[in-house]
């Protein structure tokens, strides 16, 4: 059983708000739960009703990547049963660890939803159907070779009966699973590889309660927290003052780390926070700013006993006897996720010593982990509700810390749901950014100007050292610092990273493809490198790529389609860049123009993808433009700055978004090569930067060596 | 107690004249379609009509909205589907959904006034921001309705 809280007391507490409206909950319908008759559970992602309608369980999160609707077509594919009666639902974390496990991984992240679980995903699929078929001979007492099954029926050819999954999957659901399945050659699918439409866009549409910020229980209460400013600081006192006493305010918690507010309404609760006085100890950063942080950056480049993230051939040798040294020094700034819906968590500790928790993670196995340890309660004591997320990006995963703050507060108001949500302001100051970093790259070319050696160092904060330690190499590289070089895909016979991991105080965390920012250092720098001895951006690729490799391939593919080396309109420019990562291959010409007083413009993005195979077109292609609106951003505005020790922006007027009127048209070419299995959440943006600055390039000789582009003055020179 | 129409109700509310009206919808009549971003008329995920105009209820004092109807996004259509929730479909325009809600009630809006906005228009009103990066489709999906369907003139496969 793993509703806790039953649908009729969602009723009570909508009736208690006022409204009279009929509120309904996305909660999990577990297999007995829904009304009518009873529904089987044929194995633990397959619910199927007597009515045929099946329902099937999500393990990963929904941010908008459509993971929720991919995987359960590929259950569906195998189970080759009536799509328009496929409905899907998360599973819950709690039973997740009383059943060992069942649903595989829960972390959502990495552009993993669909490559990591599609095979188990697929065989559960395949696994009830043949459980469903066996039912069926069974019934019929006739040989399961001659019993067939497809669109949710399966029928016996030689004596012309049917029935219904509906008719069978009580039965089904008491069978032994089968040891070995076959699974569905992609050539075959009915269900996967279709534009089929998104399950959970309806309710979105018409507004539902789906997100986190959205929980509504009986007497839920409401809570704005306050965080020292300075990363690492602690509270050393508080003056509730008359905050204390103001309308609907319920109590002011006091936790090590932060201060928070609770109240009857959101909006009271924060009010009520701008009042309370909190006196910080800073804990010793308060003096870190940008200029404390490019210092560390430059140290590190200037070290010279760095480890080596690759080392191939010799390049330092290759670099003395070269005909020609390129050499150029890259940098980014800070970034934060700035999901749209910021960090929420709402947890109720009931009297019998169950902790409720329903907040929107991408990763529900580690929320529950959090919840408990913050609760000082045994994994079975939690249950962890997955709501909608109002976007993640990487914020919502690794770090836990929202979860823990929800519990702490529910823990000052024992037996009442609490309900935090934190504002903008503290969203946009404490959150896990993407590293600022800083690179240098150095070139030695042949006298054709072939690239024979290339060295590259790398100073940038490691993700893994603040969320994952475990997984540091042992020679501490961390290797979403410093991918894209490492695994460069261009033959190049002397290769040199060197890794120098300086962490600042600033907490940093996985953003959209984490690493991002070196395929815009190293394909700018190729650019840089083609330009340097007069060659073609796509040529001078091509001739470094070896035949057969995708890289090579979705390069090819990119150029035809935006007639790459054709004329182009007065005044609009092109640029180029290839990356790969997180199993796919990407390819991407960006279009611009720069406005008299020099505004950059893009115009037309064309990009290509192979990512093996493809569940969703339409998915894929929604993605594809998510990850250029989002990179457009970071490429335009967005900067996190640092000043005593603190985060300058706080809302989206200083950290802006692009808007609809600034989005570029997006031509998505999807070259799914097949035989492997390529993401779709991340890899379009790791072309994005340095296509769009290659294009600039072209449009003003001026070469950008660093975002955002609001501080490079883009003007025609006089 | 203050009167409020939304939706074609009159509803007692018990709050501050300054409170904005986004958390009246939120947290006291329990309409939680109306979302917030930003808190500051930037974002427009709060976006409602009052009186047919699309607004910023984050900064808009309740005290400034009585005896005009309120329409959020639980009450843009009363059965079923309007046909802007309809496109938004057929065009599969939300990722995250989030800034979606504020979008069609924008987009609702603009359409009420000029059925058929230019793309000029559509640049200039729909200034939601999405961070997930659904703004072709919301463009694509409003000149759909523009002209007279709601579905997405080239069949995708
Ligand atoms: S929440 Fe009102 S405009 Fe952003
Ligand atoms: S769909 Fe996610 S913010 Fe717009």
């Amino acid at each position: 059983m793993s509703v806790l809280v039953s649908r009729r007391d969602f009723l009570k507490a909508s009736a208690m708000l006022g409204g009279g409206m009929v509120l309904e909950f996305c909660l999990p319908v577990t297999s007995t739960a829904a009304g009518g008759a009873a529904a089987s559970e044929v194995n633990a992602w397959i619910v199927i009703h007597p009515d045929d309608r099946v329902v099937i369980r999500i393990a990963r999160s929904e941010m908008g990547q459509g993971t929720f609707t991919a995987l359960a077509q590929l259950v569906a594919e195998e189970l080759d049963c009536d799509w328009a009666r496929v409905s899907a639902e998360f599973a819950s974390p709690n039973e997740h660890i009383r059943r060992d496990r069942v649903w595989g991984s829960m972390s959502t992240g990495g552009s993993m939803g669909v490559r990591s679980s599609q095979d188990y995903v697929r065989r559960a699929g395949a696994s009830a159907r043949e459980m469903l078929v066996a039912a069926a001979a069974a019934r019929w007492q006739v040989p399961v070779a001659e019993c067939t099954a497809a669109d949710g029926v399966v029928a016996h050819a030689p004596s012309g009966r049917k029935l219904r999954y509906g008719q069978l999957a009580a039965d089904a659901a008491r069978l032994t699973p089968p040891k070995e399945v076959t699974l569905r050659d992609p050539a075959a699918w009915k269900i996967a590889g279709k534009s089929v439409q998104r399950l959970d866009i309806p309710d979105k549409v018409l507004g539902k309660p789906v997100f986190g910020v959205d929980v509504m229980l009986p007497g839920m209460l409401h809570a704005s927290i306050a965080q020292c400013p300075v990363f690492g600081g602690k509270v050393l006192s508080v003056d509730a003052g008359a905050a204390a006493k103001m309308r609907g305010v319920r109590k002011i918690v006091r936790e090590e780390s932060f201060v928070a507010v609770v109240a009857d309404s959101w909006w009271r609760a924060d009010e009520a926070l701008r009042r309370v006085a909190v006196e910080w100890d800073l804990g010793g950063n308060g003096h870190a700013s940008n200029e404390t942080i490019a210092a560390m950056l430059r140290e590190g480049l200037a070290d010279r006993q760095l480890p080596q993230a690759r080392k191939l051939g010799d390049a330092p040798a290759a670099m003395a006897t070269a005909a020609k040294v390129v050499e150029a020094e890259y940098r980014s700034p800070y970034l934060n996720h700035a999901t749209l819906e910021p960090q929420t968590c709402t947890a109720w500790l009931k009297p019998e010593g169950f902790l409720e928790v329903w907040t929107s993670t991408q990763n529900g196995e580690a929320s529950m982990a959090a919840a408990a340890e913050a609760a000082g309660l045994p994994l079975e004591k939690v249950e962890v509700h997955k709501m909608m997320l109002g976007g993640g990006f990487g914020r919502r995963g690794g770090p836990q810390d929202f979860v823990r703050q929800g519990v702490a507060i529910a823990r000052a108001m024992p037996g009442i749901p609490v309900k935090m949500m934190w504002s903008r302001a503290e969203d946009m100051q404490h959150g896990f950014y993407r590293p600022a970093s800083m690179v240098r790259m150095r070139a030695g070319l042949d006298a054709q100007g072939n690239l024979v050696a290339m060295h590259t160092t790398i100073a940038c904060p490691s993700i893994l050292k603040v969320l994952m330690p475990g997984v540091l190499s042992k020679d501490g590289i961390d290797f979403t610092a410093v991918r894209s070089f490492t695994d460069m895909p261009y033959a190049v016979p002397n290769q040199q990273v060197d890794y120098a991991m300086r962490n600042g105080h600033v907490p940093v965390g996985f953003w959209r493809a984490p690493g991002q920012q070196n395929a815009f250092y190293r394909e700018s720098f190729i650019d840089e490198l083609a330009t340097a001895v007069g060659r073609d951006a796509l040529e001078y690729r091509l001739a470094m790529l070896k035949p057969g490799d995708k890289n090579r391939l979705v390069l090819e593919a990119v150029a035809t389609a935006a007639a790459w080396g054709s004329p182009l309109p007065a005044g609009v420019h092109r640029g180029l860049a290839v990356a790969d990562g997180f199993g796919s291959f990407t390819a991407m010409v960006a279009e611009v123009s720069v406005g008299p007083g020099g505004q950059p413009r893009v115009l037309r993005i064309v990009v290509a993808i192979d990512s093996g195979h493809v569940v969703n077109p339409d998915t894929c292609r929604a993605q594809a433009e998510s990850n250029v609106v989002f990179g457009l951003g970071s490429i335009l505005y967005q900067e996190n700055n640092v000043k005593a020790g603190r985060i300058v922006e706080s809302n989206f007027h200083d950290f802006r978004l692009p808007r609809l009127s600034e989005m570029p048209r997006v031509e998505t070419v999807l070259v799914p090569s097949g035989g492997f299995w390529g993401g779709h959440g991340e890899p379009a943006i790791l072309p994005l930067a340095p296509a769009v600055c290659n294009a600039l390039f072209a449009a003003t000789g001026q070469r950008i060596r660093s975002l955002p582009l609001k501080h490079h003055d883009l003007r025609a020179p006089v | 107690m203050l009167e409020l129409m939304v939706n074609g109700r009159t509803y007692p509310v018990d709050v501050e004249p300054e409170m904005p009206l986004l958390w009246v919808l939120r947290d006291h009549l329990g309409l939680p379609g109306t979302k917030y971003g930003c808190g500051v008329s930037i974002c427009g995920a709060c976006t409602v009509h009052l009186d047919g105009e699309a607004v910023r209820s984050c900064t808009l004092p309740v005290s400034a909205v009585l005896g005009k109807q309120i329409v959020t996004i639980e009450g843009l259509s009363m059965a079923g589907l309007h046909r802007v929730q309809q496109a938004w479909i057929d065009h599969q325009v939300p990722q995250c959904g989030y800034c979606q809600t504020g979008m069609i009630m924008a987009a609702t809006a603009l359409l009420a006034k000029t059925a058929q906005p230019s793309d000029d228009d559509i640049d200039r009103t729909m200034t939601n921001l999405c961070r997930c990066g659904t703004y072709s489709r919301v463009r694509a999906a409003m000149h759909a309705l523009a002209a007279g369907s709601s579905a997405p003139d080239t069949g995708k496969t």
